[in-house]
């Protein structure tokens, strides 16, 4: 038997992904052969990046050094459980998801087909790489490998203007992000960074507290303009709908959370010795950013742009966990800090899957009922039946319903706070039940906006005239994966916590109480003990009985009248309550956020558009003083080669005369 | 370099002198209107920059320093006056250089520049021995006023005239204020001043097949709007 470590395993994976990429671009011309053929081999690999991060997550850290573009600059790769943990959810992500593009992207032409065969395994490649980069130098190259090929990802339909417009914001964020990544790994690796700045160089870097601030503050902006924070999170809105539903899937449910990855590494690996402030910090913004995600998701008329935010929203839930671990951490609570950083962790796989799920049903949807716009859509429940089960699904999970995986990792994060009064400081352990608050407000507007999705779309009457066609089998498998893993996580929760504990113990030198059996013990067993199963058991039977009960007293003979109109003698599928009238009383609560726009055409209909307020309120007037600032720049142009030369002739005057 | 008591008692004024002469030149260009005199100025600062050369080469005996001299003088002091002027005619400008500043305005600010260089100078003259005293100063002025020059003319060929001025006074520091530079430098920086000198060739007949005339004004235009 050939012994086969992590690293190769990884590595290998991501190689045959850059082989099938370039065979996909080949074989594009024979659209149905090379779906058929590319795309299953290549989740296969995706499992077997998989396979590999499990096995990192037990496997002593590797290593491998390839040589470089220079001789000081080598390529340069590494496993340890943190990668591993995150190759898990990015193959098994991309596994169900690239079995999705199998049946999704047969429709497509030809030439479009290579390109986004070529594409698809560029971003999923650049994603493998960011996991196990192990010098600055690599990381940086994989995580614009990944930015580029997402942005050409997202510019698929480029022949729309909106198109064209989001993936030119994506890229300008993206390229901000990745300048302050760079400039945050000078600081941290010192001198190593003419070699590339190797990681091992990076562990535990000797900064002053201002510089590891700096270097805090640097990454931090960097990651959060990937992980789409407020207010870097202006693209995300715009890029993920823009995107073809796999790819908006792969975008919002793992290439989010190679940010949140970076954030790991440096602030708990290489800065270690965290300030005081930065867990605040973070939390305020993730709070801030869940908040305003959740607000503007329920508000949402398209299905697929409801999901960015809601990416938004569940980023921000991460943030606040993190912030939290790391709050406790600075204090020196380690075994608290494990509980948060499980939450951040388990909320991140969790978001992944379910994030995925809703983003491949909303392109079953589109190519079923040829819109994901709300108020075109309605009753897919009957045209889409299994479409609309997964979906189902997925909203329970991501509204954080038990007994399925939203509501595990909402629990530990709230069992976290709960927890919080044991921090030394009196105004933080004050503070942060407030937080808590905030969290909970959170997640309660997410099933808020979870319902209006699942309830304007899937339930009620068509609303368009079009017959909605059911998704193919592909498409109908994955998404069958998907949701067995988000039930899966749910009612198995120890089992994904037991596999948190080498990640956690390379983070913060400490561990999650081990998990027995079908319970989850986040602190202690007389403490907030929780198991799903029979949760679930307990729920199921009381449901069955008074069904049965009710059935059997009331329910014989079954008869089928229309619902009550409420003695209106009219019904049409417009009387339906619309996607924005059912967000109407958020609409009346936050209208100063919104900045909603009313607007009545000569047919008497009403539209309303929703403003976004950081792009009117900070990017327009930042985008303005750019241009006036390089208007102000053009007044040196003034075509005289006198006035040139006087420039430059100053400039040396002045060089001269200041460094003597 | 050593140089010989003997040396040291009629050479070292006779360096001096040709320094001064250098910036006195310098001034000239400034001052100067017409066009053919700037390129006969330019020629004759050419031969004080060979003078110097060949001085060098004598008081310190190095043999390279004479194959130096004799191109400088072969360069600077012949040929390219000798096409400056082949150009003027075929171009066929002529009359005065419009300044963009008048001449007595220039000239003050030119001193002050002197002073300027001098006082950047001293540092250096402090740490040199007392035989290129006051050699670097010149220089650096030199190249300021040939700056300046360049700066408040608007015919493209007094642009070239000041460049090559520039360059006169970076070999003088150069020779005078180290006592000869390794050849291979001269020759790069030589050749250097020859390739700007071409392209700078090749732009007048740009320019002027563009505007029809060799006003730099006319460039004005060309700028975003």
């Amino acid at each position: 038997m050939i012994s086969c470590l992590p690293l190769d395993l990884a590595t290998g994976a991501l190689l045959l992904w850059l082989g099938l990429g370039l065979l996909g671009f080949l074989l594009g011309g024979w659209p149905t052969a090379a779906c058929r053929l590319i795309f299953p081999l290549s989740s296969v690999v995706a499992l077997l990046l998989a396979v590999s991060g499990f096995s990192a997550l037990t496997a002593p850290p590797d290593q491998l050094q390839l040589r470089g573009p220079l001789p000081a600059l080598p390529w340069s790769f590494q496993i340890d459980p943190l990668s591993g943990f995150f190759l898990i959810l990015l193959g098994l992500l991309a596994f169900a998801v690239t079995l999705f593009a199998t049946g999704y992207f047969r429709a497509l032409s030809r030439p479009a087909l290579r390109r986004l065969m070529l594409q698809y395994h560029t971003f999923l490649l650049g994603m493998g790489l960011v996991l196990l980069a192990a010098n600055a130098f690599t990381f940086l190259v994989a995580w614009e490998i990944m930015a580029l090929a997402s942005y050409f990802l997202v510019v698929t339909e480029h022949e729309e203007a909106g198109s064209r417009h989001a993936g030119f914001l994506y890229l300008l964020i993206a390229h901000l992000g990745a300048l302050a990544i760079l400039l945050g790994f000078v600081l941290l690796a010192g001198a190593a960074i003419a070699q590339g700045g190797p990681f091992s160089a990076m562990l535990h870097a000797p900064l002053d507290p201002f510089w590891a601030s700096a270097a805090f503050l640097l990454t931090f902006f960097g990651f959060s303009a990937k992980a789409g924070l407020l207010p870097l999170h202006i693209w995300l809105p715009d890029a993920h709908p823009a995107a073809p539903a796999p790819v908006s899937a792969l975008m919002s449910g793992a290439m989010l959370q190679m940010a949140f990855y970076g954030m790991l590494r440096v602030d708990f690996l290489f800065l270690g010795k965290l300030a005081t402030w930065w867990g605040p910090f973070v939390l305020g913004v993730g709070l801030a950013t869940a908040l305003f995600g959740v607000l503007f998701a329920a508000v949402q008329t398209d299905m697929k742009r409801l999901l960015a935010y809601s990416s938004i929203e569940n980023m921000g839930l991460i943030m606040v966990a993190f912030g939290l671990a790391l709050i406790f951490r600075a204090h020196g609570l380690g075994a608290l800090a494990a509980l948060a950083l499980a939450a951040a962790l388990y909320h991140a796989l969790n978001h992944a899957f379910f994030k995925g799920l809703l983003f491949l049903g909303s392109g079953s949807v589109l190519h079923g009922a040829g819109s994901v716009s709300m108020d075109r859509l309605g009753g897919l429940i009957r045209q889409m039946p299994q479409t609309a089960f997964f979906m189902l699904l997925g909203t329970l999970a991501i509204a954080g319903l038990p007994p399925l995986n939203g509501f595990v990792s909402e629990w530990l994060l709230l069992q976290a706070f709960l927890l919080s009064p044991a921090l030394p400081q009196s105004t933080l352990s004050a503070v942060l039940p407030l937080a808590a608050s905030g969290v909970v407000l959170a997640v309660a507007l997410a099933a808020y906006a979870m319902v209006k999705f699942y309830g304007i779309a899937f339930l009620g009457q068509a609303r368009g005239a079009r017959h909605a066609h059911e998704a193919g089998r592909w498409e109908r498998s994955a998404m069958a994966l998907l949701s067995v893993a988000c039930i899966f996580l749910g009612l198995f929760p120890g089992v994904l916590l037991n596999l948190l504990h080498p990640v956690l113990q390379e983070m913060l030198g400490q561990g999650f109480a081990v998990q027995q059996g079908l319970w989850l013990t986040p602190v202690s067993a007389q403490r907030a003990s929780y198991s799903p199963a029979i949760f679930f058991l307990g729920m199921a039977t009381a449901l069955g009985l008074s069904f049965l009960l009710i059935w059997s007293f009331f329910g014989r003979p079954l008869r089928r009248v229309p619902a009550w109109a409420c003695g209106f003698p009219v019904r049409t599928p417009a009387m339906q309550d619309s996607s924005l009238g059912f967000a109407q009383p958020l609409l009346r609560i936050f209208a100063p956020l919104y900045q909603a726009e009313r607007e009545v055409d000569g047919a008497g209909r009403w539209r309303m558009r929703i403003g976004e307020p950081l792009y009117r309120g900070f990017y327009q007037p930042l985008s303005l003083l750019a241009l006036w600032l390089s208007a102000q720049v053009l007044r040196l142009q003034q075509g005289r080669i006198t006035l040139y030369l006087l420039y430059s002739f100053l400039t040396l005057l002045i060089l001269l005369a200041v460094w003597r | 370099m050593t140089i010989t008591a003997q040396g040291l008692a009629w050479g070292i004024p006779l360096l001096r002198l040709l320094a001064a002469l250098l910036l006195l030149l310098a001034f000239a260009m400034l001052a100067q209107r017409r066009l053919l005199t700037l390129i006969h100025l330019l020629a004759w600062q050419g031969v004080v920059l060979a003078a110097g050369t060949a001085l060098v080469a004598l008081l310190t005996g190095q043999t390279e320093l004479w194959f130096s001299a004799a191109l400088t003088l072969g360069l600077k002091a012949i040929l390219i006056p000798t096409v400056l002027h082949r150009l003027l005619r075929r171009l066929q400008v002529h009359g005065d250089v419009e300044a963009v500043l008048n001449i007595p305005l220039t000239l003050l600010a030119g001193i002050a520049l002197v002073i300027f260089a001098f006082s950047l100078a001293a540092p250096i003259t402090a740490l040199t021995g007392p035989v290129t005293r006051g050699m670097v100063g010149i220089a650096l002025a030199a190249v300021l006023l040939a700056f300046l020059m360049m700066i408040t003319r608007r015919k493209a060929i007094s642009q070239v005239v000041g460049f090559l001025a520039i360059d006169n006074g970076l070999f003088f520091a150069a020779t005078s204020a180290t006592l000869g530079m390794p050849m291979i430098v001269e020759l790069g920086v030589a050749l250097d001043a020859l390739i700007g000198f071409v392209i700078l060739g090749v732009f007048f007949f740009q320019i002027r097949e563009t505007f029809d005339s060799m006003d730099l004004q006319n460039l004005e235009h060309i700028r975003e709007e």
